[in-house]
């Protein structure tokens, strides 16, 4: 099962490098990680997508908890929380489809970027089910290029 | 000027306003303020600024003939005395020549602050001479590690990195110093007493309601164990573990890092368990109720196959380290905690047994069935080594500091020589490091010099660091080296002997140095014993040197072999050997 961990840790340089070597040094799987600043500049907050199983994911965050420079980590698979990624998709468009495409565009209310002779660039912003749907709807249009910047996440309410 | 504006007295202000000094005299000053009264090094480019800084310091520095002496040595120093070991390296070869020995202690969690030069913050990243990047290297070989840029930093990053070296489980922490970055002039404002790590917490407290349901347990079990482990020695519990045992009379075995935390010569003892342990502790475990494992990790080695380790067993498991918990294996009773602080609670809780039942008589039988023995050499002119280690034994009546090697002579070492107080033998566990034993014999005397220092050696590990020979001739260090001479790479030959058809693949070394000659060479003391009755007259002769090291090379059998043994990914009760003389 895919998890999802919210991890501060300090805003220093290497501390990126530091929970990657842990991920593969232990042979843990990171489907996705991204990290970003936060609303404390002494702090960055990754999130961290992860598959396995229970005590897969008790390990990974004992193990991330050992790192002197992670100050916190929750586990937000559970919790009500809003996440998001972004995809940018290079598609073949000739004129024959472009209507199509943009058809499609307009279902997942996603945005086109960048009109080239034949191709168009769509950018989305969702969950990752939307994401991986309008992936699929292209696909047959012929993906020229693509790239997910992976899931940042929040747990709703007061928390 | 007070706050009311009249003018104070006293202190006059040259004593208040600091004196700037180079970050390298600065550097000192805070490792003596940490206590830290020897440093083992090897200079270089880089470090220049620090080794001028420590030409003028009352810190000792000892000087190694390889860093990778430097950081074994320092590694021993630390286990033998309790405190933080330091080494000292320059950039590039120097930092990398560490790298073993940083893993060596990353492995058996020893507390560790190695000091490395860098080049110029200005060069760093620009490929040049002599820059290695040594925090990328030593990343998943340190328990934290610090590339230091500004000077500003160094008072609290040397504070940080002591106090994160020697808390929770111990570890290596590397510091990298920039050669400029030692030469800028600083003031000196104090050692802080407190260090401010919000993503570090020290463990101090445990779950009570786990202590509760642990000494109902014990008190419950009728074949209980303890499974000892490194962590009683870190923790400095021996006595409370004894006080345990007794208390409850509960059979102790421990793990190889554990040897001493529970005295062998105690009727309580099981000695070792595991692939080398003795066939009655590995019978206790395989058929105990209840299995108390404190400060130990549930290795490979002690385990053997992990789905029939203690299959009968409910599992208790106190470690510092709660990730160690549920790693290698799923207890039944986790308390993550410090050692001490969890007997201190746990003792009182334990009801006093009177009476050994029937599980000690059981425990008894296996002892004197299977003892571990040995037989008579099967060659003319070789000793038994298991023989060596007895004798060693009976001359320092137990009261030396062990260090090993590793192979065959690091195993008998542990199964013969019977250990009654921590910190006493010191050994390669987790990494198994050939080459270990004679700086960390160095190391070892440096902490405790009024104890006899033995390394028991193997013929092949001794050629890994021999040149620690000339440390110990500059230290005037009387470290007895004891050669158990088989001319083989003897545990792997043992291995090709038993799982391999006896093919000797690469592992007969019997093109060798002459040891006698080549201690001598270094001004050392040489001897040779190749028949048991001159055994213990060697070791007294040896032991009376008492300015320079002495190597004695004790030809043993060729083809002895350790027993008992658990075959690699055999379950404990399945044993080779020692139900027999070999
Ligand atoms: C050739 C060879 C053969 C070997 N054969 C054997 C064998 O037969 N039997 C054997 O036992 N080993 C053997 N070993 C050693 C083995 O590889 C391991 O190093 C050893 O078993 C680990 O010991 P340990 O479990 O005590 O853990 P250590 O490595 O000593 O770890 C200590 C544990 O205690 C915890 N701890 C530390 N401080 C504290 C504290 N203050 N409070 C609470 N917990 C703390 C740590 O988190 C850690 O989990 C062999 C090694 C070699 C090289
Ligand atoms: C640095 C290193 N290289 C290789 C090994 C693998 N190894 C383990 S024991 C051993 C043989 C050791 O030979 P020796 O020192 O003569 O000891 P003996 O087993 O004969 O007592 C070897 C090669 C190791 N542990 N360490
Ligand atoms: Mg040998």
């Amino acid at each position: 099962m895919k998890h999802t961990l919210s991890v501060i840790v300090e805003n220093h340089p290497g501390v990126l490098t530091r929970v990657a070597t842990l991920f593969r040094r232990r042979s843990y799987n990171i489907d996705s990680l991204t990290v970003g600043r936060t609303e404390n500049p002494t702090v960055s907050r990754m999130t961290i997508v992860v598959e396995g199983d229970d005590v897969l994911i008790e390990q990974v965050v004992k193990q991330l908890h050992k790192l002197v420079e992670v100050i916190k980590i929750t586990d937000i698979t559970d919790d009500p929380s809003v996440d998001r990624e972004l995809v940018l998709v290079k598609v073949r468009a000739d004129t024959q489809v472009r209507a199509e495409i943009m058809q499609i565009v307009e279902i997942f209310r996603a945005r086109i970027v960048d009109i080239g002779r034949n191709t168009l660039i769509i950018e989305a912003t969702g969950d990752e089910n939307k994401i991986n749907a309008i992936e699929d709807s292209l696909r047959p249009f012929g993906i020229m290029e693509l790239v997910r910047t992976g899931k940042v996440a929040m747990v709703r309410g007061g928390k | 000027m007070a706050r009311d504006g009249t003018v104070e007295p006293c202190p006059p202000e040259q004593e208040v306003r600091h004196l700037k000094m180079k970050a390298a005299n600065v550097l000192l000053r805070c490792l003596q303020e940490e206590g830290v009264d020897v440093i083992f090094g090897y200079p270089g480019g880089v470090v220049l600024p620090i080794y001028d800084a420590l030409h003028s310091s009352d810190i000792r520095h000892v000087l190694v003939r390889h860093e990778q002496g430097a950081a074994h040595a320092a590694d021993a120093y630390a286990r033998a005395s309790g405190k933080v070991g330091v080494c000292l390296a320059t950039s590039g070869p120097g930092a990398t020549n560490l790298v073993t020995g940083i893993a060596n202690a990353y492995m058996d969690s020893v507390p560790l602050v190695a000091f490395t030069g860098q080049v110029n913050t200005a060069l760093i990243g620009k490929d040049a001479f002599q820059e290695v990047d040594i925090t990328g290297i030593t990343l998943p070989i340190t328990k934290h590690n610090y590339l230091l840029r500004r000077a500003e930093d160094l008072v609290r990053v040397v504070k940080e990195a002591f106090y994160i070296a020697r808390t929770n489980r111990p570890g290596p922490v590397l510091v990298d110093l920039p050669r400029n970055v030692m030469e800028t002039e600083i003031e000196f404002t104090g050692y802080p007493s407190e260090v401010h790590l919000r993503g570090y917490r020290v463990v101090r407290s445990c779950n009570m309601g786990q202590v509760v349901a642990a000494a109902e347990a014990i008190n419950r079990a009728e074949r209980p164990v303890i499974y000892a482990g490194g962590g009683v020695i870190n923790s400095n519990a021996s006595e409370l573990l004894r006080a345990l045992a007794m208390k409850a009379k509960i059979p102790v075995t421990t793990t190889l890092m554990g040897i001493g935390s529970f005295p062998e010569t105690h009727y309580l003892s099981l000695g070792m368990l595991g692939m080398h342990g003795t066939r009655y502790a590995n019978y206790a475990v395989s058929e105990c109720d209840l299995l108390i494992a404190v400060g130990a990790r549930f290795d490979d080695r002690v385990t053997g196959k992990i789905s029939a380790f203690a299959p009968h067993a409910k599992v208790i498991h106190i470690d510092i380290d709660a990730a160690e918990i549920g790693k290698n294996f799923a207890v039944d009773i986790p308390i993550v905690g410090d050692v001490r602080q969890v007997l201190e609670e746990l003792v009182p809780r334990v009801e006093e047994k009177e009476h050994f039942g029937e599980w000690h008589r059981t425990i008894d039988r296996w002892k004197e069935e299977f003892p571990l023995a040995y037989g008579e050499p099967r060659e003319p002119d070789r000793i038994k080594p298991q023989y060596v280690i007895e004798q060693i034994y009976y001359v320092t009546q137990g009261k030396a500091i062990i260090t090993t090697e590793v192979g065959q002579n690091q195993m008998w070492a542990a199964q013969f020589y019977k250990f009654s107080q921590p910190r006493h033998f010191i050994t390669s566990g987790g990494l198994g490091t050939m080459g270990f034993g004679l700086p960390a014999a160095i190391g070892a005397k440096i902490a405790c010099p009024e104890l006899p220092v033995i390394n028991i050696a193997g013929d092949g590990s001794i050629q890994m660091n021999i040149q620690e020979l000339g440390t110990a001739m500059q230290e005037k260090l009387p470290v007895v080296v004891c050669i158990l001479n088989n001319h083989y790479l003897g545990m792997v030959r043992q291995w090709q002997e038993l799982f391999f058809g006896r093919r000797y693949s690469y592992t007969d070394i019997s093109l060798q140095p002459d040891f006698v000659k080549l201690a001598e060479a270094y001004g050392a003391v040489g001897m040779r014993v190749k028949e048991a009755h001159l055994v213990e007259a060697a070791l007294r002769e040896a032991l009376e040197v008492k300015d320079r090291p002495v190597f004695i090379d004790f030809w043993v059998e060729r083809e002895a072999n350790v027993f008992p043994m658990v075959a690699p990914g055999e379950s404990l009760y399945n044993m080779l050997g020692g139900d027999d003389l070999l």
